[in-house]
């Protein structure tokens, strides 16, 4: 009975092709990957239909779940103006290094007594900071002049980038520079505690508030 | 293992003549294969691709009490109010049991969040149906060329604020949370409602609250 021969020979496959799509599906996830900054709190927002994406000028509080106040303001230049005055109208004092940091870090959330000790603490570990976030209290609200301090200044270099657009040449409109406002709040927020920030920025005459939520799809009919 | 080409280098030359050595091309690629998947499979893990989106919502704005103003009188109005983990509803005005209106003091009915009888979504359907059906003539002028995206746009707020659609307060208990909050104005959005107003429970309701739980 003759032998079966089973072929010899190495069993090399071309690998390029798939080498080649491997390569372009890591350039194509390089490019696109847009990392998120590491933030204090962990927020899961509610869903709606809405499909407006956020803005970029935009001033954002958020509560967490146990009603923490924590903010953030987008523009690094902006956000150095606010600092100013708001270690001015505190009289707390901040060195020169962490101005700079402050400038560049995205939510934060503490009084102003905790500033500076919150500003030492290394950037990981803030989210275990010890704090109840800003304070928000009518006797003593530091939420307040947050944003007031925050809505000038954003609304300064908001008018700054629509002057350089103008020069630009192209046709921008006002209303695209001017700050948002947006209030990301957790689903098990109570609606008490957030009432109390939209309370704030009703006081300063900012009714026109935009809630962070993820997307979901319309319904049919 | 990956290879790009088979042929070695062996030397063919036959009759002694020198030629240049052919170095073999095998270069083992499985490293950076290895690499390339290992990136691959990191961004394909990390990358989020939905953004995060945004819903707007305008609140009254803020002004001084005043004693003896009653609030503007508004016609078609649907009053929510969010309890801890119910929403109840009631249309019109609010009466209570002390000074009752043409059908006696003012009742809380149950709605829900789902899609089925009682649902928050079949209710503002049928309220706000003055609106939806406008909606849809529009949206066929448009489709049709006849109107243009920013007069349609136009006509749309005009319709959603027009006497004859419904206007909706929202009421929140100290219990309520966000998500429902956020559930119902999404619904109002669904149903094309243009007036939303989030606004503090009365005494009288907050009465009633109290005997319905």
């Amino acid at each position: 009975m003759p032998k079966i021969k089973m072929p010899k020979g190495s069993p090399t496959i071309d690998m390029t092709p798939m080498v080649d799509l491997a390569f372009l599906l890591v350039t194509f996830f390089m490019l696109t990957a847009s990392f998120r900054t590491a933030e204090p709190v962990t927020v899961e927002t509610p869903s709606s239909i809405s499909d407006k994406i956020i803005p970029t000028n935009v001033l954002m509080v958020t509560l967490d779940k146990d009603g923490r106040v924590f903010f953030n303001l987008s523009d690094p230049e902006a956000r150095k103006e606010m600092l100013s005055s708001m270690l001015e109208k505190y009289k707390v004092n901040l060195n020169e290094e962490q101005v700079e940091e402050f400038s560049f870090m995205s939510t934060f959330g503490c009084t102003m007594q905790e500033l500076p000790a919150y500003m030492s603490t290394e950037a990981a570990k803030r989210a275990s900071f010890p704090t109840k976030g800003i304070p928000t209290d009518s006797t003593h609200n530091e939420l307040l002049d947050w944003i007031s301090f925050a809505a000038s200044a954003a609304g300064n270099t908001g008018r700054t980038a629509f002057e350089e657009a103008k020069l630009k040449g192209v046709d921008p409109k006002m209303e695209d520079f001017k700050p948002k406002f947006i209030l990301r709040v957790d689903s098990k927020t109570l609606y008490k505690d957030a009432a109390i920030v939209i309370d704030v920025f009703r006081e300063l005459n900012l009714n026109n508030l935009n809630f962070v939520t993820s997307a979901e799809a319309i319904p049919v009919n | 293992m990956a290879q790009i080409a088979e042929s070695g280098g062996g030397d063919h030359g036959k009759k002694g003549k020198k030629r240049a050595k052919k170095g073999s091309t095998h270069v083992d690629m499985t490293p950076m294969v290895d690499l390339a998947f290992l990136l691959l499979t990191f961004f394909v893990l990390t990358s989020t691709f939905s953004k995060p989106k945004v819903m707007p919502l305008n609140y009254p704005a803020k002004i001084e009490d005043l004693p003896n103003v009653k609030p503007p009188k508004v016609n078609n109005a649907a009053t929510f109010v969010l309890a801890d983990d119910k929403v109840y509803y009631y249309r019109g005005e609010f009466y209570t049991k002390a000074n009752p209106g043409p059908d006696g003091p003012t009742q809380y009915e149950e709605a829900n969040f789902g899609s089925g009888e009682n649902s928050i979504r079949k209710l503002l359907a049928s309220w706000n149906e003055y609106v939806i059906r406008n909606k849809a003539i529009l949206e066929q002028k448009l489709d049709k060329k006849q109107i243009a995206d920013s007069t349609f746009e136009r006509k749309l707020d005009e319709l959603t604020v027009d006497k004859e659609a419904v206007k909706v307060l929202i009421k929140t208990d100290d219990k309520a949370l966000c998500k429902s909050f956020i559930d119902l104005v999404d619904e109002l959005k669904i149903a094309n409602v243009g007036v939303i107003a989030p606004t503090d429970l009365s005494p009288g309701e907050k009465e009633l609250l109290k005997e319905k739980n």
